[in-house]
């Protein structure tokens, strides 16, 4: 219970509740476009050369194991999602690739509020994590498309989908931030570390601002989605944090690494995903797969899931 | 002063599909074109814009034949999946061979 406190009583949580409040009550808060797409290339790029500096300082042996665990739990994830989808949820073939494309993907600002309620517990952990995300997320979408393909009867352009997915801004970002973090180590990052690292939990509290509002407006379309995507929703966050904790615990990351890749995993993308899935698989309805990664999945990790995974983390270690 | 009549070609589109609306005009024969932001509402209602901003409205000034054609390619396309909405104007310009 203290863990769910501390971690409630976190800037960047009440920073969401703030932006979801002031939304409910109709308030005129709001980022301008322009503001918010340049919060969320500053988050990408920074947690990317934080990562990059950490894999600079990180040996092969260390990361080849979960790396690769990562990559296949990434590729496993749109599987079972979708087999799901269409057996208990008996969604269509579109929403289901859809969904899974998306809970198989990631959500990294998910993943920056756990690095943030780490901070706040003293907790450490594997920098290098951050280069999982792009492990996570790239498989996640591919197999998804590669599925919709599959059931569809395929004469759709998957390798447009795919290769748009790879050039989108978060993806480019997130490796170029690791590549040059990587190639600068730790020296290069001091010399950025006043702008990309001191002020990075402000700058996601105002992001979280913005995504409370954006959640908050999807509350509506909840009672279309249906009891079984809620359901699903929660479920599939809880079951794959607790996956991604286990595989991290037993590829040899510590407490907070383990922990890490768990909140990664449990997270749902709503950039990279749905970009790439309104491209290649237009047949989806968005209503369908973006009301439950936003209005249920990213809320629940930033409250529940944060906290009881790491309780988990800390359990297994 | 020396005018002529040329094709106005409107574009409001969802703005993931930015990029292929843009090869595809170009494609086509558009020489140039005009880009801006915008918002709105319509029968499809809120999309994946939510998150990655809002519409995007592409314009050109084209011969009646490439007008023909860019909405030929919208309506094979786009149309039945995506939010996209497209016009087509008279209008008269000076140099106008500068656009067809």
């Amino acid at each position: 219970m203290d863990l769910v406190q501390t971690n409630l009583l976190n800037p960047v949580v009440l920073a969401f509740v703030l932006g979801a409040v002031a939304a409910r009550a109709g308030s005129d808060l709001k980022l301008p476009d322009p503001v918010y797409a340049t919060l969320s290339m500053y988050l990408v790029l920074a947690i990317g050369l934080k990562g990059g500096a950490s894999l600079s300082e990180s040996s092969f042996g260390e990361i080849a194991l979960p790396a690769v665990a990562a990559l296949l739990l990434g590729a496993a994830t749109p599987v079972w999602s979708y087999a799901l989808l269409r057996r208990f949820g008996k969604l269509n073939v579109p929403d289901s690739a859809a969904l899974a494309a998306h809970y198989g993907s990631i959500s990294i600002v998910t993943f920056m509020a756990g690095l943030a309620y780490l901070d706040s517990i003293g907790v450490a952990y594997e920098g290098f994590v951050a280069a999982f995300a792009a492990l996570l997320e790239i498989p996640g979408i591919a197999v998804a498309l590669v599925l919709a393909q599959r059931g569809m009867g395929g004469t759709r352009n998957l390798a447009e989908g795919i290769r748009e997915t790879l050039t989108g801004r978060s993806i480019v970002l997130l490796a170029g931030g690791l590549a040059i973090g990587m190639l600068t180590g730790t020296a290069g990052l001091e010399k950025v570390a006043p702008f990309f690292v001191d002020p990075f939990q402000g700058v996601l509290c105002l992001f979280l601002l913005e995504m409370g509002r954006v959640a908050a407006r999807r509350l509506e379309d909840l009672k279309s989605s249906g009891a079984f995507l809620l359901v699903f929703a929660t479920v599939a966050a809880l079951v794959h944090g607790v996956i991604g904790v286990a595989i991290g615990t037993w590829t040899g990351l510590s407490e907070g690494g383990a922990f890490s890749l768990g909140i990664l995993s449990a997270s749902a993308s709503y950039i990279a995903a749905p970009a790439a899935v309104r491209l290649s698989l237009p047949e989806a309805n968005p209503s369908v797969y973006l009301t439950p990664v936003l209005a249920v999945t990213f809320p629940f990790n930033l409250t529940v899931g944060i906290p009881a995974l790491h309780a988990l983390a800390r359990w297994m270690a | 002063m020396d005018t002529t009549q040329v094709k106005l070609v409107t574009i409001i589109a969802e703005s993931v599909l930015e990029h292929r609306l843009v090869n595809d005009i170009r494609r086509l024969g558009a020489k140039g074109f005009t880009r801006s932001e915008v918002s709105g509402e319509g029968s499809r209602g809120r999309r994946v814009g939510d998150v990655e901003g809002a519409n995007i409205r592409l314009e050109c000034l084209v011969s009646e034949a490439t007008a023909e054609r860019i909405l030929e390619e919208l309506a094979e396309r786009y149309f039945e999946n995506y939010a996209v909405v497209a016009f087509v104007e008279n209008v008269a310009v000076v140099r106008g061979d500068k656009y067809i």
